[in-house]
């Protein structure tokens, strides 16, 4: 008798199958120069995106709460992480040592503040939970963006109002200049570390999704009542995986703050988390292989349709909708799911003759 | 002084935010939906408005009236096009699909009507009030607003408790399927509440415009997810919520920008929210939600 | 449901197959057109093409054009034609920027006229001294955009202007009480915010009130306005774009103050906004490079042939700039006899050299501009105030 594979684990593997083929394809076309600058400047976005939508994909379909706060996470990260590269890119001048301290910062700065803001907020739910989560994204954004943070031999300078309003010395050095943000910090990001992250990302996910804790966490978002009676603390699920959301989310924002020149606050607006919203939704709710693909394929398609010039937006837009309807409405899928299963009983008919020959 | 007439604009920005909040808050209460192209609809408004005085030189009056029908058009056509096929799909993919509309008429408003902002045209002609030797002006706009607002809520509520369509309205709110059997279309009755929506949101986006008389493609955005806001805080769902919710929030705002800070003015005005619900998790005047096993 | 999932993903996956396709497509043609041709030279410009901040980046474009199709129709520099390719980069100071740089460099870039922003430009300007790409931007004013050497300004950095500004005020006797109203989020803003504070100190001048705004809430002004007013305020310094001041002059007046109002460059184009009541911005001055209503030659001709081109826009102060960048590009490369087959480096090598070395220009936005080793451009500012719904001179 064969051994029965768990469909989870034959699942993941068939995806770090994918992203491996993926992977070692772009590492060919890069060392061979047959890829595209625009090809080639996407590369470390795809990876970031893909790491945020796998992460709000923990806390929208496994958790099965909405949260439009993923920009916010992402900010905490970035902006924490920014700082500490900048503050000791004279003294570590090694990336390998530098850049992996800068992500575990990151993340756990992100992480902590997933738990804080987790703690009020998770008492709320559907879509009240949404809004108070676009909020904390929305105070985050503001407040990092009115804030000046400088140094000089004095020490540390902070100030919520204007420039003018630290009192820099002479040998002062800005860190934070309100909304222009910050500026210089190393450019350590890299394809192969983003990808390498991304894998870490997936393995996480499936384990935690495998694990005794997801099971519980999807307990709780198939019934509360009943997984509450049954003694699962729901709190405590609730933050480990809200807290591990914020976590990816802020890896994600090292990855991206350390891949420019410049950071600036206002790229971490309420777009930024619903365009990860659009990449899960898309991808399909609850699958982290769709995550991946919909952020890969959403953050290339506005960009491939550069050709159509100033109707791009609204192709994109158009697209969007399409997509939606396409996937969401029962009639067009039904549609296709019969001229498809059609095909697929076909193709299934030959293989199962095939694998009952070689038996 | 200062302060009453921070008050007072206070009031006025948030008059103009509660209509917005009907609107979200009507479309929530029956469709269960968050309408993220509200906003959007109030600059078609907007634009349709500007162009009828200053390009086609109508009258105000019939200039707003005309907004009004393009508006409960665009309103129905959108529910019929986008969200209609998804009437059992996930509040998520309604929601994308809502985002995906919003950037459309963003972007097709920057096709038709160029990416140079307008000068709107005020169309209130309500002379303004001086009090205090002038130290306190209560603009035209600003009693255009509140007396508007109030109307609206008022019409709104005696629409949706004392008529059959306002009533069946209700009832598709509660429970649709029981509603259904009841002998209510549905359907009708959504594309109705969408009808009404984006009609408030013409008249709504000719009071912003008229107050901050600058329009271009992106005018509606951030007002509309002021307004949302407004709405969750009242309580969604609920008219007169969306009235109290959209004052506090517009005084909230002028206020922080003029005690505390005016860069954390957005800040402060999240944070009251999340302070709220804390408190009352589903906003100020909200239904508690009895859970069902 | 289960089927449908996959079938979401069969047809994703097919769309990025696709899209991967028309990726090394593009490519394999970028190639093609770049080595060789030498008399074509390719502009790259990036700006926004789409989003709240569109009409920067068409004027940009559209200016651009005119110039680049005004100097092909002449014969070119040396016989060398010009080829203009732009792209939308949505103001965004991230990966959108980046993207339309890299698709810039797809296309064959040799020139960089851009970015039209200055977040934008800051997400840039390590990317084209990586690239070695001579890049002079029309209208990304920051001082930390021009901080590689391989970049250049058209438009004042914006420490000139706010210590320009403070200067005029102070040096004309205008008023002594000021009050400030800035955009906080904007590097433009921000920046002339804060050096005219420092200067105003300096000049003896007393800021009464400073008040700021935001992306986010920059329509309404009333309690900036109402604290400007409280504080008796003789001269109300507006150091912000036309957009936002058209609705601070609005309502000013229905709040019954009525200071002097004193702007810099980002205040031009107010009288072109379509429907603007012109009486409102009446004694309105300001400091500018350019207005579309001087009576010089070059201004009247240029004026006349953007009208004509584009459905009978009034050029604004971005498109002048955009104009003269085009036009210096062209000197230069006249100047030092460059073809189109050099590399992308040798050309930023003799341009930024040749800019620096006893170059001068004369343009709409100012007489006899000449650029430091810093990559900022000297000229004068030119004070204008605003009578009878029109500019003139003070």
């Amino acid at each position: 008798m064969k051994k029965k594979i768990n469909p989870m684990t034959r699942k993941s593997f068939v995806t770090y199958g994918m992203l491996l083929i993926v992977f070692i394809a772009v590492e060919i076309m890069l060392n061979t120069g047959n890829i595209s600058s625009m090809l080639q400047g996407l590369l470390v976005p795809i990876c970031v995106y893909a790491i945020l939508a796998v992460s709000l994909n923990l806390t929208v379909g496994i958790l099965g709460e909405l949260s439009l706060g993923q920009a916010g996470f992402m900010c905490i990260g970035a902006y924490s992480s920014a700082i500490f590269s900048n503050l000791v890119k004279d003294s570590i001048t090694q990336p390998f040592i530098r850049f992996p301290i800068a992500i575990i910062i990151g993340g756990l700065c992100a992480a902590l503040f997933g738990i804080i803001i987790g703690i009020p907020v998770l008492r709320l739910r559907g879509d009240y939970l949404a809004i108070v989560t676009l909020a904390f994204g929305e105070i985050i954004k503001n407040v990092f963006a009115a804030l000046y943070i400088g140094y000089d031999s004095a020490g540390l300078h902070i100030s919520l109002k204007s420039q003018g309003d630290l009192g820099l010395g002479a040998d002062g050095k800005m860190m934070i200049n309100g909304a222009l943000g910050i500026s210089g910090t190393p450019n350590d990001s890299t394809f192969e570390i983003a990808a390498a992250i991304l894998f870490i990302t997936l393995i996480i996910a499936y384990n935690f999704v495998n694990s005794r804790t997801g099971r519980a966490v999807m307990s709780i978002r198939d019934n509360r009542i009943a997984a509450e009676s049954v003694g699962i603390n729901i709190t405590k699920y609730k933050l480990i995986t809200f807290g591990l959301t914020a976590f990816l989310a802020g890896v994600a924002g090292v990855l991206y703050s350390h891949n420019f020149y410049s950071l600036q606050a206002s790229k971490f607006d309420y777009n930024m988390s619903i365009l990860v919203l659009v990449f899960v939704v898309l991808g399909g709710i609850g699958s982290i292989r769709g995550s991946v693909i919909a952020a890969a394929v959403l953050t290339m398609l506005p960009e491939f349709l550069r050709s159509v010039n100033k109707y791009r937006m609204l192709m994109y837009a158009v697209v969007l909708i399409v997509m939606m309807i396409c996937t969401s409405n029962e009639t067009i899928r039904n549609f296709f799911v019969r001229n498809f299963e059609k095909l697929k009983g076909l193709i299934i008919k030959n293989k199962s003759k095939t694998v009952k020959e070689a038996e | 002084m200062a302060f009453l007439e921070n008050l007072i604009n206070g009031i006025s920005l948030g008059s103009i935010y509660a209509v917005i909040a009907l609107g979200y808050t009507l479309v929530y209460g029956i469709a269960k939906m968050l309408n993220f192209a509200h906003g959007d609809v109030i600059m078609v408004g907007g634009y349709v408005v500007f162009n009828a005085i200053v390009k086609a030189n109508l009258n105000p009056w019939l200039s707003v009236l005309l907004a009004v029908v393009a508006c409960t058009v665009l309103g129905i056509t959108i529910e019929k096009v986008a969200y209609k096929p998804l009437r059992k799909a996930t509040s998520l993919s309604v929601l994308i699909t809502a985002i995906g509309v919003s950037y459309f008429l963003q972007n097709m408003a920057l096709l038709v009507f160029g990416e140079k902002p307008v000068t709107f045209t005020s169309v209130i002609s309500i002379p303004k009030i001086s009090l205090f030797d002038g130290k306190v002006v209560i603009k035209g706009e600003t009693t255009a607003a509140i007396i508007a607002s109030v109307i609206i809520v008022v019409g709104l509520s005696l629409f949706v408790n004392h008529t059959q369509k306002g009533r069946a309205m209700l009832a598709v709110s509660e429970d649709k399927d029981a509603a259904q059997l009841m002998g209510i279309n549905v359907n009708s009755t959504i594309s109705l509440t969408f009808a009404i929506g984006s009609g408030l949101a013409a008249i709504a986006g000719v009071l912003l415009c008229s107050s901050y008389p600058i329009l271009s493609n992106t005018t509606g955005a951030m007002p509309g997810i002021k307004a949302f806001v407004a709405a969750v805080l009242g309580g969604i769902g609920s008219i007169p919520g969306a009235m109290i919710g959209g004052i506090a929030i517009g005084i909230i705002e002028i206020l922080g920008r003029a005690y505390i800070s005016p860069q954390l003015a957005d800040a402060i005005v999240f944070a009251v929210l999340i302070l709220v619900l804390m408190i009352k998790p589903t906003g100020i005047l909200g239904k508690k939600v009895n859970e069902k096993v | 449901m289960k089927f449908a999932k996959k079938l979401m993903a069969l047809s994703l996956a097919a769309v990025m197959a696709g899209s991967c396709l028309t990726a090394c497509g593009d490519s394999s043609k970028a190639d093609g057109g770049k080595s060789g041709d030498e008399n074509t030279i390719v502009i790259g410009g990036s700006g926004p093409l789409t989003g709240g901040a569109a009409q920067y980046g068409v004027a940009v474009k559209n200016a651009a054009q005119l110039a680049v199709d005004e100097i092909n129709e002449a014969g070119g520099v040396n016989g060398v034609k010009f080829k203009l390719v732009f792209e939308d980069d949505e103001a965004d100071p991230g990966d959108k920027a980046i993207n339309a740089y890299n698709q810039l460099k797809d296309k064959g870039l040799q020139v960089m006229l851009g970015t039209v922003t200055t977040g934008s430009c800051l997400a840039v300007i390590d990317q084209t001294k990586k690239d070695n790409i001579f890049q002079i931007t029309p209208s990304a004013s920051a001082q930390d955009v021009i901080k590689n050497d391989n970049a250049f300004q058209v438009c004042f950095t914006d420490p000139n202007q706010g210590k320009a500004s403070a200067d005029y005020i102070a040096e004309n006797n205008i008023a002594k009480k000021i009050a400030v109203i800035y955009d906080n989020s904007d590097a433009y803003s921000s920046g002339i915010f804060n050096t005219f504070k420092s200067e105003a100190k300096e000049k003896g001048l007393d800021i009464v009130a400073e008040q700021s705004f935001t992306k986010d809430s920059k329509t309404d002004f009333s309690a900036q306005i109402s604290a400007a007013k409280s504080a008796e305020a003789e001269l109300l310094f507006l150091p912000i774009y036309y957009q936002e001041a058209s609705l601070i002059l609005a309502q000013c007046k229905s709040a019954d103050f009525s200071p002097k109002f004193f702007g810099c460059d980002g205040l031009d184009g107010i009288l072109s906004v379509d429907n603007f009541d012109k009486s409102l911005a009446e004694g309105v001055m300001l400091l500018t490079p350019f207005a579309a209503d001087a009576s010089d030659d070059a201004t009247q001709k240029f004026v006349k042939a953007y009208k004509e081109k584009y459905k009978d826009e009034t050029p604004n102060q971005f498109a002048a700039d955009a104009y003269d960048g085009v036009k210096i590009i062209a000197k230069l490369v006249e100047k030092e006899s460059i073809k189109g087959n050099m590399s992308n480096s040798e050309i930023c090598d003799k341009l930024k050299k040749a800019i620096t070395d006893g170059f001068t220009y004369d343009g709409l936005t100012g007489q006899g501009m000449t650029w430091s080793a810093e990559g900022a451009v000297s000229k004068n500012p030119k004070a204008v105030v605003i009578k009878d719904g029109n500019y003139s001179a003070l």
